[in-house]
């Protein structure tokens, strides 16, 4: 779920502003000849990669490097340069249920249809409250947008009840439908706030053409939103293949668990576990940060135009 | 048939989760495509086109949010026996419950500290760092070096911490935690940092900020670039410059922004228990609210766990309201 804020006032500058950019960048250099600012940036930069960093080291120390020393002596004769940690990891180190190849499976089958699935319900909502005209439809459109408040810790024990009942413990379903259902307030209101600028004169122009809603909403919208897909998409991908909570409590059986959980089980039988611990934590981090560098621009602007889910 | 069955309901093998997870997507776009027919169709009233965009998602948040929001308020006024059925009303104990007791007394003070701490310091660390590396070369990868956290998760993130963190080696051996390490380099006692109170709360809080920068950094990062040209000028003309510079003109011009972040970074340390889950080992003295909800939840004390998420609840209302506040008045100046 969410924090419920409005869409912030930031906006790229593009274009006639180039050169008066570049103007400042060249001022920018006189507030930076300071070599203090210079100095706490660095030491910023540095204090938050040197966790990742080490777990990097870590994980390609060979047996019993990360348990017996600090990553800070790199390689020796006794933890040599290796990439052994990862295939154990895989494997789970000989214990069939940690291994996290498994893992990265359910992951994979988790998270397509929980971001695939919610963007598209949310589309077809955020359209409606934005262009079909229908009594009642801002005070309904005004209640799914003020859901994001509700914690999801809120919703997780009747839900699991409810699954229970209907007998999908167990299976993929419940974990799909929780996430499709908390995503969808911040989605229905991201994509409002894209589609709701969409020109009337487009809409007004199709539906001269003949258009109803249905070819207005695929043959109009869907092209001109591109781009607000992609940034909402890749914020749920994220979003669902880091999760923790949701995934304890619906996906924790042996069938169906993430690698969230999978890694976070790791840690409590840390003794058995502790070489491939470091490898494992970086096989999980391994696509978000892949879809995170590649993806930046989407990402960043996904965050900018609302809020963040926590 | 069995087969079928098993991938449906319990899926085990790689190909029944591949098959069932192509089955579930095909459900969903036959579904679509059965709706959007359905109203495509001439002379369909509007308001059933309507609800056919919107109908979905409105099915979908009151049975995945409304209701379960109604029931667990109602539960969390109940009494719960050891296999998770409701016994019987038993008022606000459960409430209560949380509000005796030194464990609950250092949850409650460490859900505090969360809420004030970690939205303070990772918006403070983030402005002064978006501010520092504004126009600067190499900007985006120094950018992408503090934002790099909040992409990975907090389990992973708090597997990373483990080694700044660890136990302390045993004597005369060398430590594996880097902290313990640099501790011990100017002096210091080696300590297990995670088990002692307060020290495993700010321990964790670190780790959280170390997280959230990144959010606060982009997105004020942002907000300081849409800061008008002249405005900066014309400072710059009056003689303004560093310091003063941005107490005077940067701060002011990005409030709106700052406000915006420093709640949802509240509401985020306020909501998430993976760092205190994975990092906490389970110990009464650092657990904040979130964590409290889980424990409860997975002991199957359900009245409890309700009442846990509740107030969590309850504690994100103001900040929402001051967010929306702050909000309103910003926008009353334009």
């Amino acid at each position: 779920m969410s924090a419920a804020i409005a869409p912030m006032p930031i906006e790229e500058q593009v274009g006639g502003r180039r050169l008066r950019r570049q103007q400042r960048a060249n001022d920018a250099k006189t507030r930076l000849s300071s070599p203090w600012a210079s100095l706490i940036a660095v030491v910023i930069a540095i204090l938050w990669t040197i966790p990742t960093f080490g777990l990097l080291v870590n994980s390609l120390r060979g047996a019993p490097g990360p348990s017996s020393s600090g990553w800070w002596h790199f390689f020796s004769a006794e933890s040599p340069f290796t990439f052994s940690n990862y295939s154990a990891a895989w494997t789970g180190n000989g214990v069939p249920a940690n291994a996290l190849g498994g893992f990265l499976l359910n992951t994979f089958v988790i998270v397509i249809p929980a971001t695939v699935i919610p963007i598209a319900l949310a589309l077809g909502a955020a359209y409606a409250f934005a262009w079909i005209p229908f009594r009642g439809r801002n005070v309904l459109f005004v209640m799914v947008f003020a859901l994001q408040i509700v914690p999801i810790q809120v919703a997780l024990i009747p839900l699991l009840k409810l699954y229970n009942g209907w007998g999908l413990t167990g299976s993929f379903w419940p974990i799909w439908l929780s996430h499709t259902m908390f995503a969808l307030p911040l989605a229905t209101f991201l994509l409002h706030n894209f589609i709701k600028e969409i020109p009337g004169s487009l809409v007004e122009a199709a539906r001269i053409d003949g258009a109803g809603h249905v070819g207005i909403f695929f043959r109009v919208m869907l092209p001109l939103l591109v781009p607000a897909i992609a940034s909402f998409a890749i914020f749920q991908f994220l979003w669902v293949w880091n999760d923790l909570l949701v995934a304890l409590t619906f996906a924790s059986g042996a069938n169906t668990k993430p690698i969230t959980p999978g890694i976070q089980g790791l840690t409590t039988q840390f003794a058995s576990a502790a070489d491939i611990l470091p490898a494992g934590a970086m096989i999980a981090l391994i696509v978000p940060l892949i879809v995170f560098l590649s993806l930046q621009r989407f990402f960043v602007r996904g965050l900018l135009a609302g809020s963040v889910k926590g | 048939m069995d087969w079928l069955h098993d991938m449906i309901f319990q899926p085990q093998s790689t190909v029944q989760k591949i098959v069932v997870m192509i089955f579930a997507m095909a459900l969903f776009v036959a579904l679509v495509a059965l709706i959007m027919w359905l109203i495509g169709r001439p002379r369909v009233p509007t308001w059933l086109v309507f609800l056919g965009f919107a109908g979905p998602v409105l099915i979908a948040v009151s049975l995945g949010l409304i209701y379960p929001f109604i029931r667990t308020v109602l539960d969390s006024f109940h009494q719960f026996n050891s296999v998770g059925q409701a016994v019987g009303w038993n008022g606000l104990d459960n409430y209560t419950s949380y509000f005796s007791g030194q464990g609950n007394r250092r949850m409650l003070i460490n859900t505090v500290l969360w809420l004030f701490l970690v939205p303070i310091l990772a918006t403070g660390l983030g402005l002064v760092y978006a501010t520092l590396v504004d126009r600067v070369r190499g900007e985006k990868f120094a950018k992408a070096l503090v934002f790099l956290p909040m992409a990975i998760s907090m389990v992973a993130a708090g597997i990373a911490w483990r080694y700044i963190y660890y136990q302390p080696a045993p004597k005369g051996d060398s430590q594996i935690g880097l902290l313990n390490f640099l501790w011990s380099l100017v002096g210091g006692e080696p300590t297990n940092w995670l088990i002692k109170y307060p020290q495993g709360t700010f321990a964790m809080i670190i780790v959280m900020v170390w997280i959230q920068t990144g959010f606060a950094m982009t997105v004020l990062s942002a907000a300081i670039k849409a800061v008008p040209d002249d405005i900066v000028e014309a400072a710059r003309i009056d003689g303004a410059s560093g310091w003063k510079l941005f107490t005077k003109i940067t701060v002011p011009s990005i409030r709106t922004t700052l406000v915006v972040v420093v709640t949802t970074v509240a509401i985020a340390a306020l909501k998430s228990f993976d760092v205190v889950f994975t990092m906490g080992s389970n110990l009464p003295s650092n657990d904040i609210l979130a964590s409290a909800f889980y424990n409860a939840q997975s002991t199957l004390n359900y009245g409890k766990a309700g009442a846990a998420a509740v107030l969590i609840f309850i504690l994100v209302i103001p900040v929402i309201a001051y967010n929306v506040l702050q909000m309103r008045k910003a926008d009353s100046y334009r």
